[in-house]
């Protein structure tokens, strides 16, 4: 992977995450370099979306910090805030476009927020942006008049309005059929070589970890923190641990179990 | 050194023009978003005066560029290519590359598609309106027959109503109401007390102020002050659950589960506010009677027994009845639309505002049309 750097961008330290006093997980660290599509894995409920939201700030830790190019996710600082906000973009599970705005005003939206720029230059760029994801021709509908996938197309061209240098995606292909879903691996792909954007993205699709994933972070619920951490490839061939086994293979937890009563 | 930190500035332009006209640009630094409008003004000023025969772009000392500043090359070539001069970029980095790579030129610079929400001619607008009007109409009447229906399934057979949504919405529409209400109709008892009073002591006849405050109170202003707290406090709350409801396609899941949506939605909450809007109407009528005496006894030296005396001669049975029918409609008018407007909603949290504020108006404005109709009709039974 020729563009992956060597210094990271993120820097998960000793997180630990929970909501009330349920703790989802504990202790979690780890580093995203540059450049790099890195996937975070699990069965459900294992906190991979609390994960993802504690990166990029939406949670505030219960210990521990997560850092973006040196600086705290969950700073109060305005100015750093800032530093961070314009830097990173993240698609969310449905799109969360606005209903009411047609796509142009949707991906317009940040650029007239922090940039100074003209109207027609708005309006140049998020066509660019639009161009990028297949979507030229689509600016003035509504969200409401496109098709899902279509969607979560439009919701990362606002995710890229500002050229962050990390996308955060929650659950890319959830509720896509899979030529479609194939098509956006395509895409963030492209972006990634293209724009040499970091990505961090949550996703049980095993297709789609194999086509994107650089190295993969697996949480688990049981553990409460991270089980294996490698290339997709490394986990499932070389993993000894059951649950990556049986995660990589599509076998139910129970399965042994109800083999024995058979 | 690097030019650009030399100049104070996070990008540096630099024009060599050789022999025959061939102009080279070398571009340096940062060219992002953030400095997109100076660049662009220092090449304006910089090529304008120039007749180049042909450009080179030379990338070679940029360290960054994001879409903006390939939205300056992309203009750099359409300056050559309406000039007709040959145009290209040298030593053009990795990134830079990628970046260039993924950009579909006839799109950015491709005249927008036409818009969807073009205006309209008068004549289509009428007609527009028109159709709403009627389909509005035609929804409306629809509803309160689905409504009349489930009503009457709902006399024939007790069991079929969701009767644990039934004591929550009373509960809701009702108990939780009962503070601010009693606020309200007793300030408005004073407020009548008080200014029928500036009258009344011209003649002597401050007595009468008892009549006119609870005459008042359980014809006019109790029923209307419920109808109008229910319908802001339940017919909003109403049209809002449904209509997200609907966003959220839970209708759809119930229709298809075999539920009529009506029945199972709406129906909880039309009976829920027809058994409490009378009763609060009651509860307001006392506290509007109870205002106008704090003003009575305090102020024109009553006693609280000839003050309540003259209210209960001043008011009959014929009264009160009527006035409690009449709560019922309200009940029904406010807790119906709420409910129509609410399963009109599609698309998104948008439509849900719009239904929910349609639904208080519509409740608001029916109020009033009925309380007039009531006057009438009152008028000539008596």
């Amino acid at each position: 992977m020729q563009n992956i750097g060597k210094e990271p961008i993120i820097t998960v330290e000793n997180l630990t995450a929970g909501y009330g006093d349920n703790i989802i997980f504990k202790n979690v660290s780890f580093r995203v370099m540059k450049g790099e599509i890195l996937v975070i894995l699990g069965g459900s409920g294992c906190g991979k979306s609390t994960l993802l939201k504690h990166m990029f700030g939406l949670y505030r830790p219960k210990a521990g910090r997560v850092l973006i190019n040196g600086i705290d996710a969950a700073t109060e600082n305005p100015e750093e805030l800032d530093g961070i906000r314009r830097n990173i973009g993240v698609l969310f599970q449905s799109g969360a476009l606005f209903g009411s705005m047609t796509l142009m005003e949707n991906v317009s939206l940040p650029l007239e927020e922090y940039t100074d720029l003209s109207s027609e230059d708005i309006g140049r760029i998020v066509r660019m942006k639009l161009a990028m994801v297949n979507l030229s021709g689509f600016e003035n509908h509504l969200p409401s008049e496109l098709s899902g996938g279509m969607k979560k197309r439009a919701g990362l061209a606002r995710a890229m309005a500002l050229d962050p240098k990390v996308l955060f995606f929650d659950e890319p292909s959830a509720g896509l059929d899979p030529v479609t879903s194939a098509e956006l691996d395509i895409l963030m792909k492209r972006i990634n070589a293209g724009l040499g954007t970091t990505m961090v993205v949550v996703t049980h699709e095993l297709d789609s970890i194999f086509a994107i994933a650089h190295r993969v972070v697996m949480l688990d619920r049981d553990a409460k923190g991270i089980i294996a951490e490698g290339t997709p490839q490394e986990l499932k061939e070389s993993s000894t641990d059951r649950r990556v086994i049986n995660f990589f293979n599509r076998i139910p937890a129970a399965a042994g179990a109800e083999d024995q009563r058979a | 050194m690097n030019p650009a930190v030399a100049s104070g500035r996070d990008f540096a332009i630099d024009v060599r023009e050789e022999a025959g006209g061939e102009t080279t640009v070398s571009l340096s630094g940062r060219i992002s978003l953030r400095n997109l409008n100076s660049v662009r003004a220092e090449l304006h000023s910089i090529l304008e005066p120039m007749k180049p025969a042909g450009l080179t772009v030379d990338l070679a000392g940029v360290g960054y560029l994001d879409s903006g500043g390939s939205l300056i090359l992309l203009e750099l070539e359409q300056y050559a290519e309406a000039a007709s001069i040959p145009c290209r970029f040298a030593n053009v980095s990795e990134e830079t590359g990628g970046m260039l790579g993924l950009i579909d030129r006839a799109a950015v610079m491709a005249p927008l598609p036409p818009s969807a929400k073009d205006p309209e001619g008068a004549i289509e607008r009428i007609g527009e309106t028109g159709l709403k009007v009627f389909n509005d109409f035609t929804s409306t009447v629809t509803f309160l027959g689905d409504l009349l229906v489930a009503l009457g399934s709902a006399l024939l057979n007790p069991r079929s109503v969701r009767w644990q949504d039934f004591f929550f919405y009373v509960k809701r529409a009702g108990l939780d109401g009962l503070p601010i209400l009693a606020l309200l109709s007793f300030l408005l008892g004073l407020i009548i007390a008080f200014m029928s009073s500036l009258q009344l002591k011209q003649f002597g006849a401050n007595l009468y102020v008892a009549s006119l405050v609870g005459f008042g109170m359980v014809r006019e202003l109790g029923p209307i002050m419920t109808a109008v707290i229910i319908a802001g406090r339940s017919g909003s709350a109403f049209a809002a659950e449904i209509g997200t409801m609907m966003v959220n396609e839970e209708v759809d899941a119930l229709v298809t589960m075999g539920f009529n949506p009506t029945r199972f939605l709406a129906l909880p909450k039309v009976l829920a506010a027809m058994v409490v809007v009378p009763l609060l109407t009651l509860y307001s009528d006392l506290f509007g009677i109870l205002g106008g005496m704090v003003v009575g006894v305090v102020g024109f030296d009553l006693t609280i027994y000839t003050y309540l005396a003259q209210t209960v001669k001043s008011i009959s049975i014929f009264d009160v009845v009527s006035s409690l029918i009449k709560a019922v409609v309200f009940a029904v008018l406010i807790a119906g639309i709420g409910c129509q407007r609410g399963f009109r909603a599609r698309g998104g949290a948008e439509a849900v505002g719009t239904f929910t504020t349609s639904a208080v108006v519509a409740g608001l404005f029916l109020i009033i049309v009925a309380d007039s109709l009531f006057a009438i009709i009152l008028y000539y039974i008596r």
